[in-house]
């Protein structure tokens, strides 16, 4: 008996320990602020990702002593907003990552709240997206695949993430350009990236659309043939065209940034779009972006504001198109 | 025999004390996960994503399977104790095993749970050493129109827990199919059954009306019978572990189960609650016990799932080690952690990263052999805790029900619809309508909706694709033979024997 008490608690001390370690980290120097990132998103998606890059490049660049992050998931978005706008109101030093996504979930879902009440900091990365086929299919390029779309796009059935997602808003604007109705588009949506690829390697849809990163390996790899980047130039060591390139006039980023809460001072807002520009400009920054397949599109302050703009109204029109709105 | 060399060579990696003590952190902190509803693998792997900046590759994903496995093993505890699924993958336990804990063979539900993981899961990882790729070839042969026709199958078998009454029974079901259906339709856009009200628009967690029907209905329902009834404490009966026929029962549930979890696990949109559900339907009815199942508890029940569970576990990792395909949340976490070390898991990954792969691999094996042994001496622990007086039992179940559901997503309306739900279930349990069924409609409805319109709108329509496949033509003669079989069976020996006439019962 006294052996087996003495076996669990050396188990538990061992575990208390580990979780210990990973979770101790030393105080750095103490003139570097703390800083709060609320990441309307559970763990482990590409808002909660790009929070926590930030978090580690911002410490191993001494421009902060610690930060602590929240996750309020949930509606793409729409579920963490309204309380990053009512309780963080005014809160300095303290930052939410959003992206398109939430732009699209915020008008899909018919939101109560929206990105004009928080405080745009800068836009940080962007993810342009790819659209594929499988191998063996008789779509060499982009043209085939348009003119197949022209033909009858009831018989090109397309796998992409959630209705209403940058997946299915760029092939909207694919549609949309070739003087497709966006009604009759056979989008065939996934709820995760894996899903959607297996459908397309196991050659049951036509073609698919996603981030360049869910595709990239399996391009490499030769199972899967690569169309078109919707990226707004050709990309080193990316051996295919852009859509304006392929003669589709579509260029999209799915793109992350953070925003501050509301009724931040001045001078806070200020501070945070200094720190945020430091950050984006490291070489630490650069080499974790390279690492995740994200592209720097850095823009701060008032450009990001009316890009934000602009984006919503262009979103709201597509989504209006696509029955979504 | 080269991959025998590369497993070799993988032990080699996993057995650095380092490794080995990584994996037994991994290890116990999944099975505490585990235990917990609300905390599942791929939320605390999330959380400890940060570590992946600090230690080596070998070391974090020997650390995340060790999480992995170990929460396939502890998830069960709790179903059995207290019908408190930690895991969606253990609700199917919590059927029988709570029984068999009620009647006081909860060692026995416990042991044969932990061994059917052991054997299931060494199973299943040899599985993935020698037959991954062959599996992953069969796997993405399913495609929409093969799922949906796996979802009719599977709702044909599972008819088997919907109780003694079939009204009743598909009523549960439909109730589930509702619930299923909460939150924005994946296929429009559009909202449904959220009455504006955001925090439903992703749904309902499976967790929380299992927790809800089954703990804090149970906990009501025992509440409201303090009166009339006794309070009593149910004695620990025979051996702590197995007895003889209860190892002679569980060895073939074990092995079946493994059977039926590593492939579905494998396909890519297989997860780990169909083939419990499989197992469990199969199980009851091979057993020759048929009288225990839903009464005092048949071990059949408990070994089968619980081995169904792990194997698929393991089945999961074939579209993620030999295509980069993350099939699961816990998957697509670890594939994340794969990116930032800058390491991108595609079709190459098991060549270009062979030391990573064959390392994690055998420290699956290693982590298997590290959780028996740990769970096995807690079993003497675990049970002490039915000893505890119900008022005081029942009060510990709702406080952990409420703490595990509000980890989930802090969120108070998660709470409001676990009381809503155990106050269902409360109702449920006094008018007699089984629960299980509920959860089942939960999962495979929506699933089974999801694959027919994705069907329908790769095909523009034609519902002929069902019976132009191959697969999914052999699943649904197997769904169609498993519905009328019985029958024609029944007919042709009542035929034969010239019995009496047989008098149509309420079943």
């Amino acid at each position: 008996m006294l052996n087996r008490r003495k076996f669990l608690t050396s188990t538990a001390a061992v575990g208390a320990a580990g979780f210990a370690a990973l979770h101790f980290t030393p105080a750095l120097a103490q003139d570097a602020p703390q800083i709060q990132i609320f990441v309307p998103a559970a763990p482990g998606g590409g808002w909660d990702q790009t929070a926590r890059t930030i978090d580690q490049v911002l410490r191993s660049e001494k421009l902060i002593s610690g930060s602590q992050i929240t996750n309020v998931g949930g509606a793409g978005g729409t579920v963490g907003l309204p309380q990053f706008v009512n309780q963080w109101k005014g809160k300095g030093n303290s930052m939410m990552v959003a992206g398109m996504v939430m732009v699209g979930a915020i008008i899909a879902n018919k939101a109560a709240n929206n990105l004009t009440e928080v405080t745009p900091i800068a836009r940080l990365t962007g993810e342009f997206e790819a659209l594929v086929v499988p191998a063996e299919s008789p779509f060499k390029t982009a043209a085939d695949f348009v003119a197949a779309l022209k033909a009858d796009p009831t018989k090109v059935p397309v796998a992409g993430g959630s209705a209403g997602g940058s997946d299915h808003i760029l092939f909207g604007l694919i549609a949309k350009t070739a003087g497709v109705p966006a009604a009759n588009l056979s989008y065939v949506p996934f709820a995760g990236g894996g899903e959607a690829l297996s459908a397309l390697l196991g050659n049951q849809v036509a073609a698919g659309i996603s981030g360049y990163g869910e595709f990239s390996e399996q391009v490499k790899a030769g199972a899967l043939r690569l169309l078109a980047i919707s990226a707004d130039k050709r990309q080193d060591g990316i051996d295919a065209p852009t859509l304006k390139e392929a003669g589709i006039d579509v260029e999209l980023f799915n793109w992350r940034g953070v925003f501050a809460p509301p009724g931040v001072s001045d001078d806070d807002k200020a501070a945070m779009i200094k720190l945020v520009e430091t950050m984006a400009k490291s070489d630490a920054w650069a080499t974790e972006c390279k690492n995740r397949n994200w592209t720097s599109i850095l823009l701060a302050g008032d450009d990001y504001a009316k890009f934000v703009t602009e984006d919503t109204a262009r979103i709201g029109a597509i989504l209006k198109d696509l029955g979504l709105a | 025999m080269d991959t025998l060399s590369h497993l070799a060579h993988g032990f080699a990696v996993a057995f650095t004390p380092t490794n080995l003590l990584w994996c037994l952190v991994g290890t116990t902190l999944g099975t505490a996960i585990g235990v917990l509803p609300g905390l599942g693998p791929a939320l605390t792997i999330a959380l400890l994503l940060p570590i992946t900046y600090q230690v080596a590759p070998e070391a974090s994903f020997i650390l995340f399977a060790g999480i992995y496995y170990g929460a396939m093993y502890g998830g069960s505890t709790t179903s059995i104790l207290l019908n408190t699924p930690g895991e969606s993958a253990t609700i199917v336990t919590a059927l029988e095993g709570n029984r068999m804990a009620r009647s006081g063979r909860g060692g026995a539900a416990l042991a044969t749970s932990a061994i059917g993981s052991f054997v299931a899961g060494t199973l299943g990882t040899m599985g993935v050493a020698f037959l991954a790729p062959t599996v992953v070839k069969y796997a993405l042969k399913f495609g929409p129109a093969e799922y949906f026709s796996l979802m009719v199958l599977a709702f044909i078998t599972v008819s088997a827990v919907l109780g003694s009454s079939s009204v009743r029974g598909l009523t549960s079901l439909f109730v589930g199919f509702v619930i299923g259906m909460i939150g924005v339709d994946l296929q429009t856009g559009q909202p449904r059954f959220t009455f504006g009200t955001a925090e439903l628009l992703d749904g309902v967690d499976v967790i929380i009306v299992a927790v809800g029907l089954f703990a804090v209905g149970e906990t009501l329902y025992m509440a409201s019978r303090r009166y009339a009834g006794k309070d009593e404490i149910v004695p620990l009966k025979g051996s702590l572990y197995m007895t003889a026929a209860e190892w002679a029962r569980s060895w073939k549930p074990w092995l079946r189960g493994a059977a039926i979890g590593f492939p579905i696990g494998a396909m890519p949109a297989g997860g780990a609650e169909i083939p419990t559900f499989l197992s469990y339907a199969i199980e009851k009815k091979l057993s020759k016990h048929k009288e225990e199942f839903g009464t005092v508890g048949a071990i059949e029940g408990v070994a089968g799932p619980e081995a169904a569970n792990n194997a698929s576990a393991a089945g999961v990792l074939v579209p993620m080690l030999t295509l980069g395909l993350p099939t699961s949340a816990t998957a697509a976490i670890m594939l994340s952690a794969f990116q930032s070390y800058g390491i991108n898991p595609g079709p190459l990954l098991l060549t270009a990263q062979a030391n990573l792969v064959w390392g994690l691999i055998a420290s699956l094996f290693i982590a298997n052999v590290i959780l028996v042994v740990l769970n096995l001496p807690l079993i003497g622990l675990w049970v002490r805790l039915l000893k505890i007086p119900a008022p005081q039992l029942y009060a510990g179940i709702l406080v952990f029900a409420t703490v595990g559901t509000y980890g989930i997503s802090q969120s108070p309306i998660d709470l409001a619809i676990l009381y809503l739900l155990g106050a269902a279930g409360f109702l449920m349990r006094r008018f007699d309508f089984p629960t299980a069924p509920v959860i089942i409609g939960m999962i495979l409805g929506p699933l089974a909706e999801t694959q027919f319109r994705r069907a329908m709108t790769i095909e523009n329509g034609d519902w002929t694709v069902f019976f132009r496949h191959p697969l999914s033509l052999t699943l649904l003669t197997l769904a169609f033979v498993g519905l009328v079989g019985p029958h024609i069976w029944a007919w042709i020996e009542h035929k034969r024997t010239r019995g009496p006439e047989h008098v149509p019962g309420d079943a």
